[in-house]
């Protein structure tokens, strides 16, 4: 029940609700759905140059005036970031599973590289397949035994279990306990060839900007996945679980197949990420995977607009850059990032992009995710309902 | 292994209650809040630590020292009391800042949660960046501070036939029993805890009733916080010191607590918070303190396989899936 946002001519508080109409991305969405395939294929295209433009130094100067490396601060922080948050966003924004411990899936991914990178001699390519198909199973163990359980209940579970992955790692003296692993090998240089003065399939220690390449191609892989994936049976079955689980499962849809697959899935990408951050950094610690990250891609997914692939990556990106952008505020920096979270959260509680489908769902009800139990309108809400409708 | 655990029976027994009593005292905002919006309010282990430097703060200004006995009771009401005032303040403010724009608007329960987590950031670095410093004088990184200069450690002992009890385990034990079950006449007993449990039922008859919704969660949200706030004193009396980054690892207990439990059901807090602080001494000692956060979220994992709404299943409300 939702009486505020039905609101066809409806003028709403102040001058706000005409705000956030000019802020509409419908205009856009016409235009883009109305599109014949060519151009959308030309923005792809334009797109994906874009991206392979982004660690210009003259992007740099704006987005990392402080000295900061802005490739680095791409790869280490925004790219990975956008990557997870797309992982994230096929457990959360499409099958509606609320997980707050996908950052044990990164973990997995990151210790499965170092362990048999140092320990067993493995190469990069070799060991992220092996990476990734560990982080999936590690979701497929998490999942099979509590997928049956109901939203929050999934979500302290998660919570848990990111965290006894976390201190299952600090406890263990095979991966060295609190010091982590070191002198995991960067992968293996592809060719020295050279253009536009970077060498993009060199891994060193100096330039980042390969390993930016690396994750924009995983990012490329993911999103032509997840996209392929929503479009299909398993995507419908997903958006049908979110809305409504039992209505799903008396239409036929094994929901518990479907939701297993989304955790396994999600996991195996945030597991992508964790081996290219461990090869990048060549050292891996327990504190590198603390409850704040799975809540920031988190909260990248839900403030991106939960869902909508475009969206969740922008949301990523939005937070991966902003503590970074304010290093020069120190101490405060995480106050406002605090502040500003909650703030973006009052503002657009839909988020900054969210999908169409998910906006209606949205106006109707709360998109699958329930709502807070006490939302009925006040005294001097009902007025407005009467108006809006 | 098992040797040390049971010559470590009644000593783990003894400090798991007392852990378990602080646990449940946190449990109870948590799962209050949940019961009425169906939120994690991620920002409750904030509050308690802010009750901790509420606590310290005020033990200094009065500048006792070494005290013992029936004093350091006294001692221990006023610190409570100074912490629950200002938790609870903090608490209801939190609610009026954060996430009744969000109520009011319709917003998912997912922007809730979101809402939360920036919040609990902005409390933490807020206490640690600003108030910390300012008000104590030390810098963020060496922000432990303890209050042994105040307190003469408890050393008397009561003497049970094999079990051992210190005051402080006796007091923080004592104490959070009390709190509890003033709480359980509050919510069963008076015309507001009525309105708390109603709205936990059914928020849109509740309304329909006459409930006044908006003071109803600010109500819970104010019992949630004092709660906190004792819990900080008795914490202080326990563990001693405290920093700006305290309540994380004791929030995600405590709500683990509640859900073991099962969430929403005030009675459940109780159960789930002394279960997981006495397993979690058993585990310590069976597996080594280091394994003690393991051995909790493994137990909370297991539990939730067999009992998936908790030890004692959501009585507060139906369950609304």
């Amino acid at each position: 029940m939702n009486l505020t946002k039905n609101g066809n001519g409806n003028d709403g508080p102040g001058g706000l609700r005409a705000a956030r109409d000019r802020l509409s991305l419908d205009p856009l969405r016409n235009a883009w759905s109305t599109a014949p395939g060519p151009v959308r294929w030309a923005v792809y295209l334009l797109l994906v140059i874009g991206g392979l433009l982004l660690p210009n130094q003259a992007i740099g100067e704006f987005m990392a005036p402080s000295g900061s490396d802005w490739p680095s601060m791409l790869s280490n922080q925004i790219a990975i970031y956008v990557l997870l948050a797309l992982g994230l966003n096929v457990v959360v924004g499409m099958a509606g599973l609320l997980d707050l411990g996908y950052v044990a899936f990164y973990a997995v991914g990151g210790y499965t590289m170092a362990i048999f990178a140092t320990k067993y001699g493995w190469s990069f390519w070799e060991s992220l397949f092996l990476a990734i198909a560990f982080a999936g199973l590690s979701g497929l163990i998490l999942g099979a035994p509590t997928l049956r359980l109901r939203g929050d209940y999934l979500a302290i579970v998660t919570l848990g279990f990111g965290e006894i992955v976390k201190r299952t790692a600090n406890n263990s003296s095979y991966v060295n306990g609190p010091r982590g692993v070191q002198g995991i090998p960067h992968p293996p240089t592809l060719s020295e060839f050279e253009i536009f003065g970077v060498q993009p399939l060199k891994y060193g220690l100096l330039d980042s900007r390969p390993y930016y390449y690396l994750l924009l191609l995983f990012i490329i892989i993911a999103i032509i996945f997840v996209k392929r994936l929503e479009r299909s049976r398993v995507g419908r079955a997903w958006a049908s679980i979110r809305e409504d689980e039992d209505a799903a499962e008396l239409m036929g849809v094994p929901t518990f197949k479907f939701k297993l697959a989304a955790f396994a899935i999600g996991a195996a990408i945030g597991g992508s990420g964790g081996v290219v951050f461990a090869s990048q950094q060549t050292s891996i610690n327990p504190q590198n995977f603390e409850f704040l990250v799975s809540a920031l891609i988190l909260a990248g997914v839900v403030l991106g607009g939960s869902g909508n692939i475009p969206g969740v990556m922008l949301g990523a990106a939005v937070l991966a850059w902003l503590p970074e952008r304010f290093r020069g505020l120190s101490d405060y920096r995480m106050l406002i990032f605090g502040a500003a979270l909650v703030l973006m959260m009052i503002f657009r509680p839909e988020g900054l992009w969210p999908s169409r489908q998910r906006k209606a769902e949205l106006a109707e009800g709360t998109g699958g995710m329930g709502s807070m139990g006490a939302e009925v309108a006040g005294p001097g809400q009902t007025v407005t309902a009467e108006e809006g409708k | 292994m098992l040797d040390d655990f049971i010559n470590q029976f009644w000593p783990s027994t003894i400090d798991g209650l007392a852990l378990g009593a602080i646990y449940a005292l946190l449990a109870l905002g948590y799962t209050m809040v949940y019961g009425v919006l169906r939120l994690i309010n991620f920002a409750h282990a904030d509050v308690f630590m802010v009750g901790t430097f509420a606590a310290l703060w005020s033990v200094r200004t009065l500048g006792v020292s070494d005290v013992g006995g029936f004093a350091l009771i006294g001692v221990v009401v006023l610190m409570a009391v100074v912490a629950g005032a200002v938790a609870g303040g903090g608490a209801m403010l939190l609610e009026v800042t954060a996430y009744r724009p969000l109520r009011k608007r319709g917003a998912s329960r997912l922007a809730a949660l979101i809402s939360a987590i920036g919040a609990s950031i902005f409390i933490q670095q807020l206490m640690g960046a600003v108030v910390v410093h300012r008000v104590f004088g030390t810098s963020k990184e060496g922000g432990k501070l303890d209050v042994n200069e105040h307190f003469k450690k408890l050393s008397d002992v009561v003497d049970v036939g094999p079990i051992l009890i210190r005051n402080d385990q006796l007091l923080v034990f004592v104490g959070a029993v009390l709190m509890m079950v003033a709480l359980d006449q509050f919510v069963n007993r008076t015309k507001l805890g009525r309105g708390i449990r109603s709205t936990a039922q059914d928020p849109e008859t509740a309304v329909l009733m006459g409930v006044n919704i908006d003071r109803v969660v600010s109500t819970t949200f104010l019992v949630g916080g004092i709660m906190a706030g004792v819990a900080a004193a008795l914490y202080f009396l326990r563990f001693e010191s405290t920093n700006y980054f305290v309540g994380f690892l004791l929030g995600i207990k405590a709500f683990t607590a509640a859900v073991l439990g099962g969430i929403g059901n005030i009675r459940g807090a109780l159960v789930g918070g002394f279960t997981l602080g006495l397993l979690e001494m058993y585990g310590s000692s069976l597996f080594g303190s280091q394994w003690r956060d393991v051995v909790a979220f493994s137990l909370l994992i297991l539990v939730l396989m067999f009992r998936p709404t908790g030890i004692l299943g959501e009585s507060l409300q139906q369950a609304r899936a």
